[in-house]
């Protein structure tokens, strides 16, 4: 069933929606668990568009499996998806550093306020994200060192390939992930892909991690494909390469590739002068699991990530 | 006056970005002044070429005290001012967003520090700073509650208002926050426009500035003595919101007393013209923001009101 849950007009003739489909089992009846899967707050991260479908299409096919209630808003900011604009159009604000929101602060924050009262009691929540237009990522669960105990567990059956367990940082309190571990709702944020585009092979990956996720807390009994074990980062340390020089990075290495130590992860080029102005080196042994798609770079640009050690 | 280049970077396509300081006196570092950190911050850079015109007059008179250094920074964001961007042209973050900065980190990142470690070590921080908001405020002197901010110091300004507001996790990461971390004393100061220059609170806050300076013993310039200023705590204001969305038409304007339930704007419909609310004042006060927008959303915050305070 579908539902508007957040809504504000705008000035001429449009209504901004917030919307979700609720899909509940064939025996509604007693209390069930719910699970939120919630994507679409940068508006240039589409991953989770296919992820939406391709869960709601399983989830009809093996209609009998379900056993908890599933809530899918596919568009947190629709205005940004719609206008190819990551954050919220008009406002220039990044969506995802005004959570949880104020009923009585600015239109944003009421409409934020609105969603995570909405979202408030699910069991579980997926924040799927999908990188930016400049990076691509392997599919990951990022979490906040404070919420590793509970959330560590629930990210090793998503059928990810890697675990992040970060810092905490007070500009992150600000999140939707954080707002909603703040009020007991364990939310896993995954990290995959890259911006303005579907990597379809991910999208699949995640879709059985999240059935696989449902099944393992008795929201689903239906078929689930294999999942992998996931490297937790705490285990192993993560190596940044970030540009020195501006011009034009043409990466070496894929996704996935395990490289040394010193091994040149990519070039940066100056069109004009013809010459490679940068040599980009690994600074430790292990896998790319960030890489560099937009070619552009300015000194600071990031061009990967290693996660260090054997896999 | 010594004018040098502050942190440079090179860009792939366009000249170099240079952040330029003009240092005046010498000796302690006494106070440091921040114009436009972003792409729209026109007044912002305007107020800051105006108060480097006059310092540069007064250092010439022998106007600045003997051990006393005050530097100006009129810009860091002009390659986004240059292209009408608001934010960091290549990724749109926000260099406010980003100090103390992180030398090895990504572009803004990095921006933030090569600024950062040059206006770190002052005693007195003044940023001119700007809001997301869309409006005109009456000038004033902001300060994050902090533990260690000082209205007293902020009167010293002599505008007509200072405002403390609680910091909120997105602000830990501006310049103003961070100058209170590392023992400056930090004011924001906004005039009441942004993106288009206002001469007559342009010269309010020259005036400001220079008064604050000679008041604390880095100038000697005689100045009107300017306001004993009301102190407000942002949370103490009353917020006025739209019921309606459409098209907004104010009839009353920052620095204007009002009186309770007197008409403070229309919100008339955008095709028919019909009058599709009148916003009332909830209290009598001083209004000391509103949006100046044409159109409005519905429940956007369209004026801020000094509760119970005549002019």
């Amino acid at each position: 069933m579908i539902e508007t849950v957040a809504s504000m007009r705008l000035p001429v003739d449009e209504t901004l929606m917030i919307n979700k489909n609720r899909i509940e089992p064939v025996d509604a009846t007693g209390e069930k668990k719910r699970i939120s899967i919630v994507t679409g707050t940068h508006g240039d991260e589409l991953e989770g568009q296919f992820v939406c479908y391709e869960l709601q299409r399983r989830l009809q096919e093996g209609r009998e499996h379900l056993k908890g209630i599933v809530d899918i808003y596919p568009a947190m900011n629709p205005l940004g998806i719609d206008s190819i604009t990551r954050g919220i159009p008009q406002f220039d604000l990044d969506m995802n550093r005004v959570f949880p929101g104020d009923e009585e602060g600015p239109m944003i924050e009421a409409l934020t306020k609105q969603i995570t009262d909405d979202l408030a009691g699910s069991d579980f929540c997926v924040d799927i994200h999908a990188s930016n237009i400049f990076l691509k990522e392997i599919p990951q669960v990022r979490i906040n060192e404070l919420t590793a105990d509970t959330l560590v567990p629930l990210a090793k059956q998503i059928n990810v390939d890697f675990v992040w367990v970060h810092a905490s940082a007070t500009v992150l309190e600000s999140t939707l992930a954080y707002s909603l571990n703040s009020i007991g709702v364990p939310t896993l944020v995954v990290e995959m892909g890259v911006g303005m585009r579907i990597t379809n092979d991910y999208c699949y990956q995640l879709v059985e991690g999240i059935l696989n996720l449902m099944k393992e807390n008795g929201l689903w009994d239906g078929p689930v494909g294999p999942v992998k074990e996931p490297v937790i980062s705490s285990d192993h340390a993560v190596g940044f390469v970030n540009a020195n020089e501006s011009g034009i990075y043409l990466p070496l290495k894929n996704i996935g590739d395990e490289i040394c130590a010193g091994d040149i992860l990519g070039r940066v080029m100056d069109p004009l002068s013809g010459k490679v102005v940068e040599e980009a080196k690994s600074p430790i042994d292990g896998m790319v699991f960030t890489r560099r798609e937009y070619p552009v770079v300015y000194s600071g640009s990031l061009l990967g990530r290693v996660l260090g050690g054997d896999m | 006056m010594l004018k040098e280049n502050i942190f440079s970077l090179k860009s792939p396509y366009r000249e170099d970005l240079r952040v330029t300081g003009y240092r005046f006196g010498g000796g302690e570092k006494s106070a440091c002044i921040v114009g436009a950190v972003r792409g729209n911050e026109v007044q912002q850079l305007y107020i800051c070429s105006q108060l480097i015109r006059r310092l540069t007059e007064l250092e010439e008179r022998g106007a600045i005290a003997t051990n006393h250094e005050i530097l100006v920074i009129p810009s860091v964001g002009h390659h986004s001012m240059n292209i009408g961007k608001r934010f960091w042209a290549v990724d749109n973050t926000d260099i406010n967003r980003m100090f103390p900065g992180y030398a090895q980190g990504e572009t803004t990142q990095r921006i933030a520090d090569g600024v950062f470690r040059h206006v770190k070590d002052y005693e007195y921080g003044i940023q001119f700073a700007s809001f997301y908001m869309p409006g005109d405020f009456v000038p004033h002197v902001r300060m994050m509650e902090t533990g260690v901010q000082s209205t007293s110091l902020a009167n010293l300004f002599g505008l007509p208002y200072v405002v403390v507001r609680k910091a909120r996790p997105i602000d830990t990461t501006t310049l103003n926050y961070n100058w209170q971390m590392w023992d400056t004393n930090a004011f924001s100061v906004y005039t009441n426009k942004t993106d288009t220059v206002d001469e007559v609170s342009a010269g309010q806050a020259v005036s400001a500035v220079l008064r604050f300076l000679t008041r604390m013993g880095i100038l000697r310039y005689n100045s009107h003595s300017g306001y004993i200023a009301t102190i407000i705590s942002e949370r103490d204001l009353a917020l006025v919101h739209t019921k309606n969305a459409g098209i907004y038409r104010r009839l009353k304007f920052p620095g204007e007393e009002v009186r309770f339930g007197e008409p403070l704007a229309e919100i008339t419909h955008p095709f028919e013209g019909t009058v599709l609310s009148t916003i009332l004042s909830p209290t009598d006060g001083v209004i000391f923001f509103s949006h100046d927008r044409p159109v409005v959303t519905e429940h956007e915050i369209v004026y801020k009101i000094i509760r119970r305070l005549h002019e």
